[in-house]
């Protein structure tokens, strides 16, 4: 009885399997074969990608725990792999789209430049300015907390505000606060201010009527139950919107500086390489900035984990 | 309506501070045209002012500040001159068209004056820059959606594009994509890729990873019990999807949605800023800074700013409508 079970379980898991496995490689090949009939670059690249997701197919199906990390850098390396062979095979001009290898030799021959321009957009616009955003958000935040009758007209204008095209007002900016990178933080003040402030009223208010009563049992005063249990509560909020903002403020600081900007800075760097056609420089910069936005999400989001282990969307699964 | 005077209250504080920081930041500006103009005011020279402190400069010269409110080409215009800019820009320019009716006589199908037609194509014409940021947008944000729906499919069926992309399209969103958005453009531009399409691959590429990410978390949001109770109805796989999968993860994808289409917006006015495109919201920006015209920045703001809530409240009336429908809000 439980060997048939067993035998039925197996044979229909199987088939399910055999099922997903055929429909969409017998597709595949069929568009590689036609691709090679119509052109023998196209066939080659199309056997590329039938062969790396085959070995993802594969991997999927029979992986260890590896597979989660092994699967998505197949799938990153092969994108990576198909791109530099349709510039080469194709013979796509630098002038529209340099190859991977190209950007590379652009990032590893100009280290210094990218890193100046690293510290102003980054270091200097982004950061200073998504500081003293979140700073003043928290602050604003905390300053209505007493009255229920700013945050109700606070929390409807302020999420209408974030839901705008902010970044339009960094002409106005650059117009105030000069060319330097004062006034690409003040871009980025402006950007990363609604998203976090509306997150923290709203995390605020997440406390409920027993945890508030509690504290007041034991005499708690306001700003006792305030650091002690709905700071804390509101934590995986401002967070969230912490987290939000991240990209906003590298987008603040690097859009700025279209509008004007020293010789110097990532914004800067991607205009004037452009106008010389220097495509592989522009794409450098664009890894840079890739790398700045993750790791600066990454940053924030250890400092998440670190900060509201308690919080069950950070409780690992087992 | 609960929240309306709150929200008023709000809104009027920030106008209020907008009013109030006119005066001192025109206040240099209106200063130095007083001082070369000949007028009274201490310090004598241009040299002095600059390092004498504003606030000592407005006490000591009150009688500028009323030029400093009415300054012409400020650094902060007053509400109101934005206000009748955008309305000389929109209504003002469409008063002076004249509705002629279908008219046999015209081979034209348009129902307006040719001169009309010329007004509304004006250059000067909010709504004609509106509708060339709008067009690609929507169209920009229709691709984005389909695709995004249809690859969220993918992913919640298929494990193999769950491992490979989910990654990808979450590590996406941390990469400040829009700030290249120009230059997709012009090597579009480049490669014979005209008219709608550059800017609205922009805006596609902007509203596509929350729809997939927000999609993906609807389309999984149905509990084992309710997959299981589909089960003892022996329900097919179509029918599960159509049935259960699609509807429960609406709420998902309108939240998504409003995301997206706001981000498309966005998208779309940073891909025409240093472009130096000739048409579109993001174009005013970029002539207003050129040229030092204040006002007209702040109109386009406020216009995009329209247009976004515009676009936000028609997604916000589609989504309550169908969720009544569906009986997912009371």
């Amino acid at each position: 009885m439980s060997g048939m079970q067993a035998g039925k379980f197996l044979g229909r898991n199987l088939e399910s399997s055999s099922k997903s496995f055929l429909a969409p490689v017998a597709g595949a090949v069929a568009v590689t074969v036609v691709g090679a009939l119509l052109d023998w670059r196209l066939g080659l690249v199309f056997a590329v990608w039938l062969a790396a997701w085959g070995l993802n197919i594969l991997l999927t199906e029979t992986g260890g725990a590896a597979k989660r990390f092994v699967v998505p850098a197949i799938f990153g390396i092969t994108l990576l792999v198909l791109w530099q062979m349709a510039v080469r095979l194709f013979d796509i001009s630098q002038v529209i789209l340099p190859a991977p290898t190209d950007i590379w030799g652009a990032i590893t021959t100009s280290v210094p430049v990218l890193w100046a321009d690293f510290v102003q957009t980054v270091v200097k616009g982004a950061l200073s300015g998504y500081i003293m955003g979140a700073v003043l958000a928290i602050g604003t935040a905390i300053a209505v907390d007493r009255s229920r009758f700013l945050q109700r007209g606070l929390l409807p204008v302020g999420n209408f505000i974030a839901a705008l095209p902010i970044v339009g007002t960094a002409p106005i900016l650059v117009m105030w606060f000069g060319f330097g990178w004062q006034s690409k933080a003040a871009v980025v003040v402006v950007m990363v201010f609604f998203p976090i402030l509306v997150n923290t009223v709203a995390g605020l208010k997440e406390t409920d009527a027993m945890q508030r009563d509690l504290m007041r049992t034991y005499a708690a005063g306001y700003w006792q139950s305030f650091t002690k249990l709905r700071l804390p509560a509101a934590l995986p909020f401002i967070f969230n919107g912490l987290k939000v903002s991240t990209t906003l403020a590298l987008i603040g600081a690097i859009v700025a500086e279209f509008f004007g900007s020293p010789i110097v800075g990532m914004g800067f760097r991607i205009k004037t390489s452009f106008g010389t056609l220097e495509l592989a420089m522009v794409w450098a910069e664009i890894a840079v900035a890739a790398v700045a936005g993750s790791g600066f999400y990454g940053l924030v989001t250890l400092a998440e984990k670190r900060l509201t282990f308690w919080h069950p969307s950070q409780r690992t699964e087992r | 309506m609960r929240n309306l005077l709150p929200i008023l209250t709000v809104v009027a504080v920030i106008l209020g501070l907008w009013y109030l920081a006119v005066g001192p930041m025109n206040f240099r500006l209106a200063l130095d045209a007083a001082t070369r103009g000949g007028a009274d005011v201490t310090p004598a020279t241009p040299d002095e002012q600059g390092q004498t402190g504003l606030i000592r400069l407005m006490l000591d010269n009150p009688d500028v500040m009323p030029a400093a409110y009415a300054f012409e080409r400020p650094r902060l215009p007053q509400p109101q001159d934005v206000v009748s800019e955008i309305y000389e820009n929109t209504i003002g320019l469409a008063r002076r068209c004249e509705w002629q009716g279908f008219g046999a006589e015209r081979d034209n199908w348009s129902p307006l004056s040719d001169g009309c037609l010329r007004v509304i194509e004006n250059r000067r014409s909010l709504i004609f820059h509106a509708w060339q940021t709008l067009a690609p947008t929507l169209l920009g944000f229709a691709i984005g959606t389909g695709l995004g729906i249809l690859l969220a499919v993918g992913i919640v069926y298929n494990r193999t594009m769950d491992l490979s992309v989910m990654p990808w399209a979450i590590a996406s969103q941390t990469i400040p994509i829009l700030a290249i958005a120009p230059m997709v453009i012009v090597v579009l531009n480049a490669v014979g890729i005209q008219g709608l399409l550059p800017k609205s691959l922009i805006s596609s590429y902007l509203s596509f990873f929350p729809v997939v990410v927000g999609m993906v978390k609807g389309l999984r949001s149905p509990g084992a019990m309710d997959l299981d109770l589909l089960r003892t109805y022996s329900a097919s796989g179509a029918q599960e999807f159509w049935k259960l999968r699609l509807p429960s993860s609406l709420p998902y994808l309108f939240a998504s949605l409003k995301i997206g289409i706001a981000a498309a917006l966005v998208g779309t006015i940073v891909a025409e800023l240093p472009t130096g495109a000739r048409f579109g919201l993001g174009s005013r920006l970029l002539t207003g800074s050129y040229y030092g015209q204040t006002v007209q920045i702040w109109a386009a703001l406020i216009m995009a700013a329209v247009c976004a809530a515009l676009l936000v409240w028609v997604i916000g009336v589609v989504e309550k409508r169908t969720l009544t429908r569906l009986g997912l809000v009371r």
